[in-house]
């Protein structure tokens, strides 16, 4: 059993988000990286209690970007995986990412590929669809639970007001969410070992970007919040009907 | 032509999928184009009633086997159905399933997609597309360099908007690929309303000291016909289940009124609500970061002050 687990670098959750260049690129001054969460929390930690429970499966991470990705990578390392596979190249297109993956999970074979639900930084939920589109591959989104069953895995997968369990036949892309897993801390042992393990890197395929950025914005600020007494209830009804009309 | 996906489950047409229409339909006339829909499966709606939301014409593969979801079969017969139809913009709603299929039909038709877009693109020079990025701390404007191009609406920033007129219905034929997953067990919490399709939300967060309180924020809820949330701690601890937690990492929720309860407002939980038109916060803490945030707020005791709000609304609405 081969698994494929997609890892992006993203801006830690406390970053203050600020832009330069006339608002045209992300400020990265003084920001944190770190292993975007769903991709660590949930995608990675199921891959490993599955290698946990199977020791004949292997786990390859793959990211997309370039040189300063790499401690990143090398953290999923020390969390778990055989090894991992940095393709050369930075983009915001998603497209071109999906693309570059998708190279390396036709040449590697995987019976699964797993991604995070979605990026902290972009929010665009975009990899694993665009892998399945690619790739021409089942697909289960927002997956909160998942086991192997010989060559199906059983997985459970966010519905509007409840879930589904559904069983698909490998080779297949989940998307990952909170309840596939728990998050856990890497250790010494896994620190170490993460120096050693292989980590290739590849040169991207060419692809044609389909979209640009072409500015960023910060929302306005909120213009102050309006403070109701503790024993005027009523009060706080009438403004939600009355000015806010919520209701 | 704008082609707008329209979703069901059960046989209903999902609520995002009319405010999907009416983003389809201002954005078909702004392109001085028709708006078309496709529909997969059987429902028991009314199709040419979906005029009302602006819909021209409706393309539909009325076969049964696809009241089912399966993103592989879904993908191919949307990707030949944009073909059959000549669709030049493709409108998903940024809900469940659109995330699922979107970015597939996007990549099946050498589409460029942007998801989770907040208002109609601008078409003056080239078709730039506003979404929220990092979690709701700020947008990015986004062009889409080619030329089919795929958007999906991040839920309630559009709103359903009523007009006049019929939709035509014709039935489409496509075949229809075989299943990719089979669907053993589905499990719907009875009576709840899906959060993220919530017009209101109530959310409790750590202030409430355990999970035997939380009678006060169902009971809020309930007069004001809302969805329960929650933040991190309080779905890590189990007091309440997974999918109640919002936030950056949990769900990303936008309603008309979103009231916290005993919540900080961490930057992280904030990143979930941001969106939402008009916030209460309710924290015996002046000092609590979320009023910062807020619209309206009460600083007070959560077990008094929520039995109370519950009475006055209820008053209200007598
Ligand atoms: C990487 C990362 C991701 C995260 N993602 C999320 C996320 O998605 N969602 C999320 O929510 N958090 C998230 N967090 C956690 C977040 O940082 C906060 O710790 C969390 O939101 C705090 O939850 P809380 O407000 O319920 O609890 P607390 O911060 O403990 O706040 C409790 C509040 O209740 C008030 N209170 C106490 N008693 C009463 C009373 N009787 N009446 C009224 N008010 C009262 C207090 O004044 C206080 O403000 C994340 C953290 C990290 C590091």
């Amino acid at each position: 059993m081969k698994l494929l687990v997609c890892i992006s670098k993203t801006p830690d959750t406390t970053s203050k988000i600020a832009f330069t260049e006339g608002n045209t690129k992300f400020d990265e001054n003084g920001v944190q990286w770190i292993i975007n969460p769903y991709d660590e929390w949930y995608a990675l930690v199921r891959a490993i209690e599955m290698k946990e429970q199977d020791p004949s499966v292997t786990i390859h991470l793959v990211t997309v970007g370039e040189a300063d990705a790499e401690p990143i990578i090398r953290k999923a390392l020390a969390l778990g995986g055989d090894e991992a596979i940095r393709i050369n190249i930075q983009s915001n297109d998603s497209f071109v990412v999906a693309s570059q993956i998708a190279a390396i999970a036709k040449e590697g074979a995987y019976d699964l590929i797993l991604t995070g639900k979605e990026t902290i930084d972009y929010n665009s939920a975009c990899i694993g669809s665009m892998l399945a589109g690619l790739l021409d591959m089942p697909f289960v989104s927002l997956a909160n639970h998942m086991v192997l069953n010989g060559n199906t895995a059983s997985v459970k997968r966010e519905i509007e007001g409840g879930e589904e369990t559904c069983e698909v036949a490998l080779p297949a892309i989940v998307s990952c969410q909170k309840g596939m897993a728990e998050q856990r801390i890497p250790n010494m042992r896994g620190i170490m070992a993460a120096r050693t393990k292989p980590l290739k890197v590849v040169e991207p395929i060419v692809v044609q970007a389909t979209t640009s950025i072409k500015t960023y914005d910060l929302p306005p600020a909120k213009s102050g919040v309006k403070l109701v007494a503790a024993d005027n209830v009523d009060e706080l009804v009438r403004l939600l009907k009355e000015e806010a009309k919520a209701f | 032509m704008v082609l707008i996906y329209i979703d069901q489950a059960d046989q209903q047409i999902k609520k995002s999928s009319l405010e999907a229409i009416s983003y389809g339909a201002a954005l078909a006339k702004q392109l001085g184009v028709t708006a078309e829909g496709i529909l997969l499966g059987t429902v028991t709606d009314d199709l040419a009633s979906l005029g009302k939301y602006g819909l021209q014409k409706l393309h539909h593969v009325g076969d049964a086997s696809l009241n089912h979801f399966d993103a592989k079969v879904f993908t191919q017969v949307l990707t030949d159905a944009a073909k059959a139809t000549n669709a030049s913009v493709l409108v998903f709603a940024h809900n469940l399933n659109g995330k699922a299929i979107a970015p597939a039909v996007a990549v099946k038709l050498h589409a460029g997609i942007v998801t989770g877009a907040n208002s109609l693109p601008d078409t003056s020079n080239g078709f730039t597309v506003t979404k929220t990025v990092f979690s709701g701390k700020a947008f990015a404007e986004i062009n889409i360099d080619t030329p089919i191009k795929v958007i999906s609406i991040n839920q309630n920033c559009f709103g359903v908007h009523m007009h006049e007129g019929a939709t035509s219905v014709e039935a489409l034929s496509i075949a229809i690929p075989a299943a990719s997953i089979k669907v053993t067990a589905t499990h719907k919490v009875d009576g709840e309303i899906p959060l993220t399709e919530a017009n209101i939300v109530v959310s409790g967060g750590r202030g409430l000291k355990g999970p035997e309180n939380w009678g006060i924020i169902e009971d809020l809820a309930k007069v004001l016909g809302a969805a329960t949330a929650c933040s991190r701690p309080v779905s890590d601890s189990d007091w309440r289940p997974h999918h109640e937690h919002v936030g950056q990492t949990g769900v990303q929720v936008a309603p008309n009124l979103y009231i916290a309860v005993g919540i900080s407002g961490a930057i992280q939980h904030l990143a979930g609500v941001n969106r939402s038109k008009t916030i209460v916060v309710i924290n015996k803490d002046p000092e609590a970061p979320f009023f910062k945030a807020a619209d309206y707020g009460i600083v007070g005791d959560a077990f008094e002050v929520l039995p109370a709000l519950t009475a006055a609304i209820q008053k209200s609405k007598a």
